[in-house]
């Protein structure tokens, strides 16, 4: 694989980096980049200029700035860090389950069968709703204790969303995502050279031989794309916490997103919550950095200046 | 990939394929039957499948005020893709036909963006969006949505300008033809395609987005989302005028994304995928 040029070639080109003629050609860029940096950047900056303040809503005039103390308070309450584990948890079973779901289902629909179009159709679904409508869908249709289709199955009368909030929160978020694996992953398998299966299959390989050593392989880049995506979205899951279980029962299904949700909008802490959304935004950063290596290594962009 | 030798063992996996995917919608199914029962109707145990269909759900969904929150949402999806339009194929063009330094670095930025929570900027957007009036505002979702979907528009578009032949570029360009026609007759013919399928998931994802629309709309610029959450705090829950409204809200995106579906991939992929 090859690796970023170092520094010194970068900066070496025939025009300087900033001379007239490549402001110039960037100028098609600058709304977007103008735009982004005043949308994105400025609420930022302004989220750390807040962590270093005691600010509360409801006492007016309370506002004043207070250093660290806020960062202190957060690395000190257990609920927070419940909060970030919960959130590693969620992130990554949702992920895996989710890929290995759409691995199962795109293998099913890599071949030619009758329907195979509606099938598609059908397991893309889930993706199109509003996760809005898929959470409560979910809370009601499946986990209510009484009238839930899940307890009518089971033959059971279990309060999932009370016994059970993360998993549930996690079935429904599985749910959703699952279709987003199924087609990436399904675009892997289409995108596989034909022959090399054809000689693997003369050569006598068996079905699993073959998945193992040739297509597992070959979707390598596609279960990458397909696990950093899917984490993006789903580490800031929001929807299906706020919908299902408000965090609940107690902070047991209490994710990051929540939590800072909870203590801005519920409890009016604008310090301590800007404090934990600095604190999430260093530990993304540092997850994002070997993300965004990957990245541009699978979009084969290292080369790229 | 699935080989199966004797037909009785492709007959039975087809059969599964059937079963796994329908098992997997029947919550879905499920919500639009319940969509066409009366409230008596929907939660019943054992849940009942046999009953009279009945309209009366949908008319109660309008009757609630629904199509204001259709309105809004209608305006923001539109507004906030046409921005993001306007600004992603030109940068892609800048970070693609007409690469500029810094490629790499803008790309990183932009997709940067997108890997930061947006819970952590909630707080100072809330303050903002009240200072500026913009509280409870369509356009604060437009600026937003435009911001949260432009980078995703730029690797998509990028990767779609990138797959037009050089050849056809420098061909123009040696007839010295001006960029504006470079672009309008050479370039933008072969990657109309990929901003219509850059355009699906601006769509999909505003017209799904929940977070900011729930912390910073309310009665007047509240979208479909925002009317969703106004069964959970009210008395009980409505079952079947629930579904209804979750399967109204829906079905603009379903109907599209299941005609384009072709593009979904290459979209959710920021087009890293063909």
């Amino acid at each position: 694989m090859t690796r970023p040029a170092p520094l010194g070639d970068r900066v070496r080109k025939p025009e300087g980096k900033w001379s007239g003629t490549a402001w110039l050609r960037r100028a098609p860029l600058l709304p977007a980049l103008l735009f982004t940096i005043v949308v994105t950047q400025i609420p930022f900056l302004l989220t750390v200029f807040y962590s270093f303040q005691s600010w509360n809503l409801v006492r007016p005039g309370s506002r004043h700035f207070v250093g660290l103390r806020n960062y202190l308070d957060v690395f000190a309450d257990s609920q927070f860090r419940g909060a970030m584990l919960n959130t590693v948890l969620l992130t990554v079973v949702c992920v895996l389950v989710a890929m290995l779901l759409g691995l199962g289902l795109a293998l099913l629909l890599d071949r030619k069968f009758l329907g195979r179009g509606v099938v598609r159709t059908l397991l893309i679904t889930p993706f199109l709703i509003l996760p809005a409508a898929g959470a409560l869908l979910w809370k009601t249709t499946m986990f209510d204790p009484t009238y839930g289709l899940l307890n009518f199955v089971l033959g059971a009368d279990t309060d999932w969303l009370s016994e059970y909030p993360l998993a549930s929160v996690m079935a429904q978020i599985v749910w959703q995502w699952t279709p987003f694996m199924m087609l990436l992953i399904l675009a892997g398998l289409q995108a596989q050279s034909k022959e090399v299966l054809e000689a693997a299959a003369v050569d006598g390989a068996g079905r699993w031989r073959t998945f193992a050593s040739i297509t597992l392989p070959q979707l390598g880049r596609y279960l990458q794309l397909a696990i950093l995506l899917g984490a993006i979205y789903i580490v800031n899951s929001f929807d299906a916490i706020f919908l299902m279980t408000q965090g609940g029962p107690g902070t047991a299904s209490t994710n990051l997103p929540y939590y800072i949700y909870q203590r801005a909008f519920e409890g009016f802490d604008v310090g301590q919550s800007a404090a934990m959304g600095v604190i999430v935004v260093i530990l993304t950063l540092i997850v994002a950095t070997f993300a965004l290596r990957l990245m541009f290594r699978t979009f084969g962009l290292s080369e790229v200046r | 990939m699935m080989r199966t030798a004797n037909p009785a063992g492709r007959w039975a996996l087809t059969a599964f394929t059937w079963v796994v995917a329908i098992l997997f919608v029947f919550p879905l199914l499920w919500m639009v039957i319940t969509a066409f029962k009366q409230e008596a109707d929907a939660y019943t145990d054992p849940p009942r499948l046999v009953f009279t269909p009945t309209l009366d759900q949908f008319a109660g969904v309008l009757e609630r005020g629904f199509l204001p929150y259709l309105g809004n949402s209608a305006f923001v999806t539109v507004v906030s893709t046409l921005l993001v339009l306007l600004m992603a194929v030109p940068a892609a063009y800048a970070l693609s036909i007409a690469a500029v330094p810094g490629t790499r670095d803008a790309l990183g930025f932009f997709l940067s963006t997108k890997m930061l929570p947006i819970v952590a900027a909630i707080i100072p957007l809330y303050v903002i969006s009240q200072n500026l009036k913009l509280l409870d505002n369509v356009w604060a979702l437009v600026i937003l949505y435009t911001a949260m979907n432009l980078p995703l528009a730029i690797w998509m578009m990028r990767s779609f300008f990138l797959e037009v032949p050089k050849e056809m570029v420098e061909a123009g360009r040696v007839d010295g033809a001006p960029l504006p026609t470079l672009l309008f007759k050479v370039i933008l013919p072969v990657v109309a395609p990929g901003i219509a399928a850059t355009a699906l998931i601006c769509v999909i994802f505003s017209w799904t987005e929940f977070f900011y629309a729930v912390n910073l709309t309310a009665a007047q610029a509240g979208t479909v989302p925002v009317f969703l959450v106004g069964f959970i705090t009210s008395e009980g829950l409505y079952w079947a005028q629930l579904s209804a409204a979750a399967l109204l809200a829906s079905l603009p995106v379903m109907i599209i994304g299941w005609i384009a579906q072709n593009h979904l991939v290459r979209g959710l992929s920021m087009g890293a995928v063909k």
